[in-house]
């Protein structure tokens, strides 16, 4: 039988100066995935070894790590995929608990911030009607299971310690301006106050999106252009200006 | 000196944080009460995130002739005629409601050509009356209440809060004692009531589509506080989960793919719910599908990995990635097929725990007072067969209906009295468990799950659920000398002996039950009783008895004349 070689990175910040790694061997078994191993050496190994899980099917967004270096959800990296050799480490973005588990709470300061869904006012008996294509707009980006690891590889949030709200936020920005019945636009509101100017468009956030949102094509660039446009394109701003205004800018 | 616990009081804590859970504090917040929602996991990942195919709510957006009544009817038939009739009316009457609320929310669902909610079919539901976003219905639902819930000043979210003990005084509850596990630190919350909005216990069988969380934690503490449960030997199971790869078993297959067209064939190429249904086929309840999916692998027609295959293949590529878009992907990287070209190999997974807390319809209360109960924790809507999108309709409804009932009891009680000797006794017991030198709970789930999954699954008998009730007195047994080593910090093996306990008694229940009940009823299906037989039609009740469990057995509450009306008469 495959065995997996499987190293864990371990400490507690309220005991350890230092961190450790521990390596075990881990039976492999068909299909397995690193969320697989890592429970195993849970269960059957180490039972203090602190780990973050709960659906196992990719659709809560807990079980973040890096593996090999690289962001993803361990319930969805499969061991065949990464190869026998596994190192596992926490999220690098955000405080650490204890072994993989990190402090992400920060994450929902942030989400108070974004001013929340503000939708035109309808009679009691009355019922939103939108078009399927205009939902579809916003659906992509609802599909944000944050999981946060698009916060944790972006270089903006993890290294330059700036007032960025991050991609995860800006995604959420997004999908309430792309709603079809929100009535207000975030944009200039995330340039003031959530440093979208900061986000260098490096793509790497929509490269380890589980849910595969392209979160820089298709939220912070469009949210970038239009915080530009409503703020500093003077041209924009006079054809605007005759133009009905569609959303109130925050 | 250290403080042994910190104290937060509020007027309603709400123990979980899904659906139910949230629902009952937006109710309890608009109300102006302080509440307090503490979750077992992080805030927005609770299991109401894996609901998939929708919510049922008679809107008759496609299907003009729904309507409540329907619903109702829809709702007692399928759940075998043992469902409060009162929850069912409430639910088929209010689900509509909840469904445009939480669209005001900022809520988005699919559409209909004419911009209203779209609704697709179900197994069971008479029309098609399930309102849904693609496959990620529950995930748009906890968001959306999630958004609500942190707008609110008066709701304090205390998420990887696990609370070990209901604290009672003067004849009710009083609050609780959690432990809160990134800190390893104890917390004492006073309330002047409590909602268990806990969810369900699947994670007591192997194959299981629930999440870590769903380990009966709710079901074992108000057990303990004194609550009587109800129905507990109806454990659902959905048809279709995943077979292979073997770190996937049990996941879930959404009943959307059949809602949407998805048909099951055996090995021979045999749609054989022709056989077992010949009407509604694939679209049957789910206790009909689940063991006709069972029977067919039983007989040896089977796949490679022992289920059976779902094809929706057929209706092409840019259908199937549409309207069941996780599921593509869920298939893809799980199990590298290509369901737009290939078919599933699915089989039955335990899916949902129709039994659980006895609860008053109107209000949510339990037996006990000041405590409350709303969603899977909670019994009485889904009799012996639950159907799919009714769920996330029970927790909209009696989240709401639960969280007004705690502000109703808790405006007009006073805070109650605590006995600290009981609460530093808690303490003292949960740090007991903490020493290297006991068994591990692991090893102990892993023969519990073992034993009910290979036991008590969908055809039960006497023989094999007497071997289930010993491996499970064998382990309660066992289990004074559970022990993990290590701190109170972020420790799972010492969660994993605090689960053990409520796993513990949510098998005994449901397997006592099981046995006490000599026929076959919706998810019951007995192979020595294989009959229904009208002097079951009651529930069977459960409460604790000193160390031990009794048992009873209740009448279904008969349904008044003018609602009786819209229920076809049951046949036997």
């Amino acid at each position: 039988m495959d065995k997996i070689n499987l190293k864990i990175y371990r400490k507690d910040p309220s005991v350890d100066e230092k961190e450790h790694y521990d390596t075990f061997e881990v039976p492999y078994v068909d299909g397995m995935v690193v969320l697989d191993a890592v429970r195993y050496v849970e269960e059957n190994l180490d039972t203090t070894l602190a780990i973050r899980w709960n659906c196992k099917a990719a659709k809560c967004g807990s079980c973040s790590a890096e593996i090999n270096g690289f962001p993803r959800l361990m319930c969805k990296t499969r061991i065949d995929k990464v190869g026998f050799n596994i190192t596992v480490n926490p999220m690098g973005a955000f405080p650490l608990i204890k072994d993989l588990v990190t402090d992400v709470t920060g994450n929902w300061d942030i989400l108070r911030k974004i001013p929340p869904f503000t939708p035109k006012e309808l009679g009691p008996d009355q019922h939103f009607s939108m078009k399927q294509e205009d939902v579809e707009r916003s659906k992509e980006f609802r599909q944000c299971i944050e999981c946060f690891l698009c916060q944790d590889v972006c270089h903006v949030v993890r290294e330059h310690y700036t007032d960025y709200f991050g991609p995860r936020h800006i995604v959420k920005a997004a999908s309430l301006d792309m709603h079809p019945m929100d009535t207000i636009d975030r944009s200039t509101f995330l340039n003031k106050e959530g440093g979208l100017g900061y986000c260098n468009i490096t793509k790497c956030c929509q490269e380890v999106c589980p849910e595969h949102i392209v979160i820089t094509d298709n939220a912070i660039i469009q949210e970038k252009e239009r915080a530009v446009d409503l703020t500093y394109d003077p041209l924009a701003m006079l054809i605007k200006g005759r133009r009905k205004k569609e959303k109130r800018v925050v | 000196m250290v403080e042994a616990y910190k104290t937060n009081e509020c007027d309603v804590l709400i123990i979980g944080a899904g659906g139910a859970g949230m629902r009952a504090a937006l109710a309890a917040s608009d109300a102006g009460l302080k509440v307090i929602v503490v979750t077992k996991s992080l805030l927005g990942k609770a299991h109401t995130v894996m609901a998939e195919g929708g919510i049922a709510a008679s809107l008759g957006n496609v299907d003009p002739d729904d309507n409540w009544t329907v619903h109702f009817a829809d709702v007692i038939e399928e759940g075998v005629y043992i469902s409060n009739w009162r929850m069912a009316e409430l639910v088929a009457k209010e689900a509509p409601n909840r469904v445009f609320e939480l669209e005001k929310f900022g809520a988005l669902f699919d559409r209909t050509p004419d911009g209203r909610i779209l609704q697709r079919a179900f197994g069971g539901h008479t029309y098609r009356r399930l309102c849904h976003v693609g496959d990620r219905t529950g995930l748009e639902i906890i968001r959306t209440l999630q958004d609500q819930i942190i707008h609110r000043k008066n709701v304090t979210v205390m998420d990887e809060m696990y609370i070990t003990k209901l604290v009672l005084a003067d004849g009710r509850v009083s609050g609780a004692i959690g432990l809160k596990m990134d800190r390893g630190e104890f917390n004492l919350f006073k309330a002047r009531a409590v909602v268990m909005a806990t969810g369900g216990c699947g994670r007591v069988f192997k194959v299981t589509s629930n999440s870590w969380e769903s380990t009966g934690d709710g079901i074992g503490l108000a057990f303990n506080a004194g609550a009587v449960l109800q129905d507990m030997e109806m454990i659902q199971f959905h048809p279709t989960g995943m077979v292979y790869p073997p770190g996937v078993k049990g996941l879930l297959v959404t009943e959307g793919v059949r809602g949407e067209g998805g048909i099951l064939y055996n090995n021979q190429k045999e749609r054989y719910m022709e056989r077992y249904s010949p009407k509604k086929k694939e679209l049957d309840a789910r206790d009909v599908v689940a063991r006709a999916n069972y029977a067919e692998i039983q007989a040896g027609r089977g796949t490679e990995h022992g289920g059976v295959y779902l094809d929706i293949s057929y209706k092409g590529a840019e259908f199937v990635k549409q309207k069941l878009p996780s599921m593509y992907h869920q298939f893809m990287e799980f199990a590298g097929i290509d369901i737009t070209k290939e078919m599933m190999e699915v089989a039955p997974t335990v899916h949902y725990q129709m039994g659980g807390i006895r609860v008053d319809p109107d209000t949510g209360a339990t037996n006990i007072p000041g405590l409350f109960a709303a969603g899977e924790v909670a019994c009485g809507l889904h009799g012996a067969n639950r159907l799919g999108g009714n769920s996330l309709a029970d927790i909209l409804v009696f989240g709401k209906i639960v969280g007004e009932g705690a502000t109703k009891f808790a405006t007009s009680e006073n805070m109650p009295g605590f006995d600290e000797q009981e609460i530093n006794a808690e303490i003292e017991r949960v740090k007991g468990l903490v020493h290297p030198d006991g068994l591990n709970a692991y090893k102990l789930i892993d023969e519990l799950t073992t034993a009910m999954s290979d036991n008590v699954g969908i055809v039960r008998d006497q023989e094999h659920l007497e071997i289930a009730l010993k491996k499970i007195l064998e382990l309660k047994e066992k289990y004074p000398r559970v022990s993990a080593p290590g701190g109170l910090k972020y420790n799972h093996g010492l969660l994993a002996a605090l689960e053990l306990g409520n796993m513990l008694i949510a098998t005994e229940a449901i397997v006592r039950s099981a046995i006490m009940r000599p026929e076959s009823r919706g998810a019951h299906t007995r192979r020595d009783y294989p009959k229904k037989n009208p002097e079951w039609l009651k529930n069977i009740i459960c409460s604790k008895d000193g160390d031990g469990m009794k048992f009873d057995t209740v009448p279904v509450p008969e349904i008044p004349e003018e609602l009786k009306k819209y229920v076809k008469p049951e046949v036997y």
